[in-house]
């Protein structure tokens, strides 16, 4: 239901751009939702330290060793910026594709190249260490250079590896919040 | 179903595109430029500059945004949100006066800016509780 909402939205705010359509979207887009301490505990970690800096590098190396490029860092904030692109198409997708448009004769997309975006934020928690929050989206584009997608990643697993290779990095075990 | 395509093709095409001008300085015949900074900008009274900021960052990563950019000095945040749509918000930090710290909040939707008071009170709603303190409107 939320999904055809965004769709009608998306395509009466081309043609009604100052419509009230766009400002209901905003308004729950920047509305705290019930589930956000359940996204924010799956993306967050509770170190063991004091020393902010060095999670935050220790953060970067993981970063690179996913093979993301670091686009922008503020330390003074514990922040870094980093980004990713990569294939997205799928042998199976592509197939699928061509089937239904040589029987239905229209055209054939399929998705081709993705861009994969990731913020880490840490902040000092006093004497009880340091959290570490990371956040992970995507954007899809298919054959035709159109967005097929744009979306958080909320896959609690990716979060989980991302947090086991921080914890070896720092020799630090990673606690819940 | 036809028809809907019909009169959306329709509207499209009597409304035509804004002139750059427009586009560029954002002109609104409903709100001047005073209106639109009260709708986004709020006090809170704090000395704490840092604090603000990594609040407003936690906060934007509570609602869903992946940072872009984030700078202490110049105290900006800008953060993208992606859920079927893509929303750029840009947060300004600045100290006002003794002990009073002003939030500045803009958006855009897709290709729309936002407007409305409703989505930046929902803003300010959720920042306050990552404050611990009350948002007050700019005088």
């Amino acid at each position: 239901m939320r999904r055809l909402l965004i769709l009608v939205c998306a395509s009466l705010s081309l043609c009604c751009p100052l419509s009230g359509c766009v400002n209901e979207m905003a308004r729950e887009a920047l509305t705290l939702q019930p589930e956000a301490l359940e996204q924010r505990r799956i993306q967050t970690r509770r170190f063991e330290t004091t020393n902010e800096h060095e999670l935050l590098t220790a953060s970067l190396e993981v970063l690179q060793d996913l093979g993301f490029a670091v686009d922008e860092t503020e330390p003074d904030l514990g922040l870094i910026v980093a980004s990713k692109n990569r294939d997205a198409s799928s042998t199976g997708e592509m197939i699928g594709a061509f089937v239904i448009g040589a029987a239905s004769d229209s055209r054939v997309t399929y998705n081709v190249e993705q861009k994969i975006r990731a913020s880490v934020v840490t902040k000092g928690l006093g004497k009880t260490g340091t959290s570490v929050r990371v956040t992970f989206q995507r954007v899809v584009w298919n054959n035709l250079g159109e967005i097929s997608a744009n979306e958080s990643l909320d896959e609690p697993k990716l979060y989980q590896e991302f947090f086991a290779k921080l914890s070896k990095s720092v020799f630090l075990t990673a606690f819940d919040i | 179903m036809k028809q809907w395509v019909l009169s959306v093709a329709l509207v499209a095409a009597l409304q035509g595109c804004a002139p750059v001008h427009d586009q560029v300085l954002d002109t609104s015949e409903t709100q001047t430029q005073l209106q639109m900074r009260e709708v986004q900008s709020r006090t809170f009274e704090t000395n704490d500059k840092e604090r603000t900021m990594r609040a407003v960052i936690a906060t934007l990563q509570d609602l869903g945004f992946v940072l872009d950019k984030a700078d202490l000095i110049m105290g900006t945040v800008s953060a993208t949100k992606l859920d079927g749509y893509a929303m750029r918000m840009t947060v300004s930090v600045r100290p006002r006066g003794e002990g009073k710290m002003v939030v500045r909040a803009n958006a855009q939707m897709n290709t729309t800016p936002v407007t409305a008071p409703a989505p930046y009170q929902s803003f300010f709603r959720a920042l306050e509780r990552s404050m611990f303190l009350a948002a007050h409107s700019v005088d």
